[in-house]
């Protein structure tokens, strides 16, 4: 039973911290420019059919370092030519626009790659058990854990000490005044835009190694992504990763007892964090 | 003058629309659609109107109506199913199933505004698609609900025979399509409605008028989902099944793209932009595969060339 729910737990922490490297695209895009990206499931999609098609080539290491790279530059070349045009409109337009790509994006992986589920294989060594008591800890996750670790803190890193991630947290408080200091705000758009693609592209390939390949995998995430920034609370990256932490566990622990909720309970957390604290754990008072 | 004139022609339009919904079935076969095909136009014009209510009227985007739509034809097929096997007594349940779900998560909901609120409204909407969905030996969980089928209505001097998908089951939808579209346009005819408009405009201002604005919008998002699960009980009932795709998120964007296409702040627009969009879903999923590219296009397409919506374009050409 301990080992079960061990298992569980530690599952539901790999889901979760797959969750948070989602979320944290679709918050830092919404943060800075009130955009919620439905389409963000199908970058991640992307990303993973491209890693899936460059690893005969260069290798498991050459698609994860590259796919998600391509998938930002996707991401950029569709914001600086379409998205970019619904900036300061009514969030319904870029909510609808994100939505219809949403569609475009799983429909043309389908075309692609077909529908029909693609193992993604990763290097043999890392999906041997580590230990035989502790069967399920594969090298493979252990690896995702680590990777998504050092990504998340070189995030928070950029965003802390550089010029322009300093930038990109000024912008989400007030972008009118930091445009008027002089800091071209279509550019910090469009950076702040591919780093949350490219992040979404990175989780498809973590997640090809993990769940395999479907055109629907980019829709199957978004919505507990969503959920996640809800619990955490808008306009807080944070609180974003812990949300994404929390449902994963909260999913994991309900897989042990109660099979068939797995999917539920998040939103009857969402519901409980709500309805406690209507701003989400770390939101900030009145900002949404 | 020109007002006189702007009334008149409103007039106009509410008779052109009204005479062409009730002989419907007597024009539709010769410009190549079927009755059926116009019974799903005027169910789910039923479910865009009643979100535009809220999306139009009070101003608040809601991205999750499909679950209370769902709601309805759920509640309506399980009560036909398992407890009453009659028509009536499974929409009333099914109406009620998917206002109660309103009321209560409303409370939640209807603190937050923007993007907050849509986003509020999208996850919770996914709630009752993973019941339905994981519900395997109650609700037929993928395969969605089947086995259970509309029922003549027996009325005081005698019964409705709508089990055929016919005019008679037409009739018997646009009668719960006049009834609840005239409360909708009533209401905002009212000094209620008249509070919603003024908080789609200027919420702030209202609250300074003393208005107690949450407490109207929660209103107004009860109404607008009790009438969405009137649309879902008649669209179970058109089809004898309940799909969990009905609850799904795809579903509410369907919804609110319909609004958006006819025309936000008209009121027929939604009906127009449903009509459009049935028919061509309809006509571009018999031809070809990838029909979501074309449906994602479409929406791509809309909202980057037709933010007014069609009758909104119309009457700015006009004036």
């Amino acid at each position: 039973m301990t080992q079960l729910i061990l298992f569980n737990v530690f599952n539901g922490l790999i889901i979760g911290a797959f969750y948070a490297l989602m979320a944290l695209g679709l918050s830092l895009i919404l943060n800075l420019t009130n955009v919620i990206n439905f389409a963000h499931g199908g970058f991640l999609a992307v990303g993973g059919y491209i890693a899936y098609s460059l690893t005969p080539y260069i290798g498991f290491w050459g698609g994860l370092l590259l796919s998600p790279i391509l998938t930002a530059v996707i991401g950029l070349l569709l914001e600086s030519t379409l998205i970019r045009r619904l900036y300061g409109r009514d969030p319904l337009y870029s909510l609808l626009f994100t939505f219809g790509l949403a569609f475009v994006l799983e429909d043309g992986t389908r075309f692609f790659w077909g529908s029909a589920t693609l193992p993604f294989s990763v290097p043999t060594w890392m999906s041997a058990p580590l230990s035989l008591q502790y069967f399920f800890l594969t090298g493979y996750r252990l690896f995702m854990v680590l990777l998504v670790t050092a990504t998340v803190a070189a995030l928070f890193c950029i965003l802390t000490w550089t010029r322009i991630g300093i930038r990109i947290r000024a912008g989400t408080l007030d972008l009118e005044t930091v445009s008027t200091l002089g800091v071209n705000v279509r550019l910090l758009r469009n950076f702040n835009f591919g780093l949350g693609i490219y992040l979404a592209g990175l989780a498809g390939v973590l997640a090809a190694g993990m769940l395999g390949l479907q055109p629907t995998i980019g829709s199957d995430l978004i919505m507990p992504s969503f959920v996640a920034i809800i619990i955490g609370g808008l306009g807080s990256l944070p609180g974003t990763l812990l949300g994404g932490l929390l449902i994963g566990v909260a999913s994991g622990l309900t897989t042990v007892f109660f099979p068939s909720a797995s999917e539920v309970v998040i939103y009857v957390l969402m519901g409980l964090v709500l309805a406690i604290r209507p701003r989400g754990l770390l939101g900030e008072e009145g900002r949404f | 003058m020109a007002r006189l004139q702007m009334r008149s022609d409103k007039r106009l339009g509410d008779i052109a629309v009204w005479a062409l919904l009730l002989t419907m079935p007597f024009w539709i076969n010769t410009v190549g659609g079927y009755t059926q095909l116009g019974t799903q136009v005027v169910i789910v014009a039923l479910a865009a109107m009643s979100l535009n209510f809220l999306l139009g009227y009070t101003g608040v985007l809601s991205f999750g109506h499909a679950a209370y739509f769902g709601l309805g034809a759920y509640g309506t097929g399980l009560t036909i199913k398992y407890l009453v096997p009659n028509t009536l007594v499974g929409m009333a349940v099914g109406v009620l199933v998917g206002m109660l779900a309103a009321v209560v998560l409303g409370l939640v909901i209807v603190r937050s505004r923007g993007i907050y609120f849509a986003m509020l409204t999208i996850a919770f909407g996914q709630v009752f698609y993973f019941v339905a969905y994981r519900w395997n030996n109650v609700t037929g969980g993928d395969d969605g609900l089947s086995g259970w089928q509309r029922l003549p209505v027996s009325l005081g001097l005698g019964t409705l025979d709508i089990t055929r998908n016919g005019n008679s089951f037409y009739y018997f939808v646009l009668v719960f399509f006049v009834v609840a579209v005239g409360i909708m346009a009533a209401l905002l005819r009212s000094p209620f409605g008249r509070t919603l408009l003024a908080i789609r405009e200027n919420e702030r201002r209202a609250l300074f008028l003393g208005i107690n604005t949450n407490r109207h919008i929660w209103v107004s998002w009860v109404i607008s989902c009790t009438f969405a699960s009137l649309a879902g009980t008649l669209y179970a009932l058109l089809n004898n099944f309940a799909d969990p795709h009905d609850l799904r998120w795809d579903q509410s964007g369907d919804f609110v793209i319909m609004a958006v296409l006819g025309g936000m702040r008209s009121f027929w627009g939604p009906l127009i932009g449903a009509a459009i969009f049935v028919v061509l879903q309809d006509y571009i999923s018999s031809q070809t595969e990838n029909w979501m590219s074309f449906i994602g296009v479409f929406f791509m397409v809309v909202v980057l060339f037709f933010q007014r919506g069609l009758l909104g374009m119309f009457r700015r050409k006009s004036s």
